[in-house]
């Protein structure tokens, strides 16, 4: 019944109001685009640099499933306008680490199974990257409230925890 | 979910906001760090036809010693906040407090400056100010005046800055690293307060306020006045509900919201007054 891939921004009328030039280093990579001003950065990412590893989740700031860096940082992509990002430095999971090669905190992912369905994985990973740049050796304490933006409805996060912890090698 | 389309100015200095805001009266709105203003438009229930972005501005993001007190940048994020030594040594609570905003991602971008402004009674720093008798510095085409926390939060999202007016600096008094604490009663650890209760002491005695108690963040002048009658922290407390008017919605009653009140300013005064 479907016919191929259908783009979000079909769904909704485009504006007739003026767009803005936007150059955001993506992944190392340099992206220039003509955005709507209403563009989100999660839906920037997702369809105009076509890196779907960032996840849609709650779309409320509440879940984040759309974590992504900006110049290094955790923020929610789905509350933030790509205009916003415009001049700096985004990275999505995607570009964590170059080729076929996992960051340390994907690899402690796999190897302490802190993942089931797999859809909070990208955001968790992202918000833990951070949280390890600010506290590079956190407390099992620092870490629970470190991750406290970002929901998993199938972990019980117990194995997301010890996959950070041992990303840091403070287990 | 994606914002009603809008025209992006984005300015390059604290004029050039108050001009896109003369220009285009209460059509407009200042976008800082989004943190509010985004999740209502993306809900369609704000729908500014110009959104001027400030958050370049990074001459308003600073916290400075005057002497007298501590100057804050508007556009001094939560995380800036958290992490400040001079915050932390000269007034603890605000740090504290600061720290307890909504979760890392959201501290990222958040804005002292735009919780301010937004006026929303749930927010964290709205009380914590109201309860140091902070100043607000706000200029506007006429100039910069300056506007007394109390009497500064007059409804529901709604404050006493003018349409045409940006928010610029925030001054706090010295209250010290210690001599306070913030009770956060919440379901989910990056939730709202369903209720919230600040306590800390000041030169003129201990400030007592409350978030999420009304339609505006409160102070509990029958809770400070207990205390100055000698009251001790579970008396004092007893009067915590006095002159609210909390909200009943899924989370809680407004009989509960009383209840967690009187027990969360008992809890904040008891580790204040240690």
């Amino acid at each position: 019944m479907g016919s191929g891939r259908k783009h979000l921004s079909s769904t909704y009328p485009k504006s007739t109001r003026s767009t803005v030039d936007i150059s955001i280093d993506v992944n190392g990579r340099s992206e220039r685009h003509d955005v709507e001003p209403r563009t989100l950065l999660v839906q920037y990412l997702r369809e105009s640099c076509e890196l779907t590893g960032t996840k849609v989740g709650c779309d409320t700031s509440s879940c984040g499933a759309c974590t992504v860096l900006v110049d290094g940082e955790s923020v929610k992509s789905c509350t933030m306008l790509a205009a916003q990002a415009d001049g700096r430095s985004v990275t999505t999971i995607e570009g964590l680490a170059p080729g076929d090669a996992l960051h340390p905190v994907q690899a402690a992912f796999v190897e302490h199974h802190g993942l089931q369905c797999g859809f909070c994985t990208a955001g968790m990973v992202m918000a833990a990257v951070s949280l390890l740049e600010e506290i590079p050796s956190p407390t099992e304490d620092d870490v629970r409230m470190g991750l406290e933006g970002n929901l998993c409805r199938c972990t019980g996060y117990h194995n997301i925890v010890q996959a950070v912890l041992a990303a840091a090698g403070t287990e | 979910m994606i914002p009603a389309a809008f025209d992006y100015v984005r300015a390059a200095s604290a004029d050039e906001v108050v001009a896109a805001l003369v220009e285009h009266g209460d059509e407009a709105k200042v976008l800082a760090g989004g943190m509010s203003l985004l999740p209502l438009m993306k809900l369609r229930l704000a729908t500014p036809a110009v959104l001027v972005d400030a958050a370049r501005l990074t001459d308003l993001s600073y916290v400075r010693d005057e002497g007298e007190h501590l100057a804050i940048g508007a556009l001094t994020r939560h995380r800036d906040l958290e992490t400040s030594e001079l915050l932390s040594a000269q007034c603890g609570v605000l740090r504290g407090v600061a720290a307890e905003v909504g979760d890392n991602q959201v501290r990222h971008r958040g804005t002292i400056g735009g919780s301010v402004v937004h006026g929303d009674p749930a927010s964290d720093l709205p009380a914590a100010l109201l309860a140091l008798d902070a100043t607000f510095v706000a200029r506007g085409p006429n100039g910069t005046r300056e506007l007394d926390a109390t009497g500064f939060f007059l409804g529901f999202l709604e404050t006493a800055l003018a349409p045409d007016e940006l928010l610029v600096e925030i001054r706090v008094p010295k209250t010290g690293p210690d001599g306070w604490s913030y009770q956060k009663f919440n379901r989910r650890a990056q939730d709202w307060a369903i209720v919230g209760a600040l306590a800390v002491r000041t030169e003129g005695g201990t400030r007592v306020a409350l978030v999420n108690m009304g339609a505006t963040p409160l102070r509990v002048p029958a809770v400070e006045q207990a205390l100055v009658d000698g009251a001790g922290a579970e008396e004092a407390a007893s009067h915590a509900a006095e002159g609210t008017e909390a909200p009943a919605d899924l989370n809680a009653s407004a009989t509960f919201r009383e209840h967690l009140a009187r027990v969360l300013v008992r809890r904040a005064l008891e580790q204040s007054l240690v």
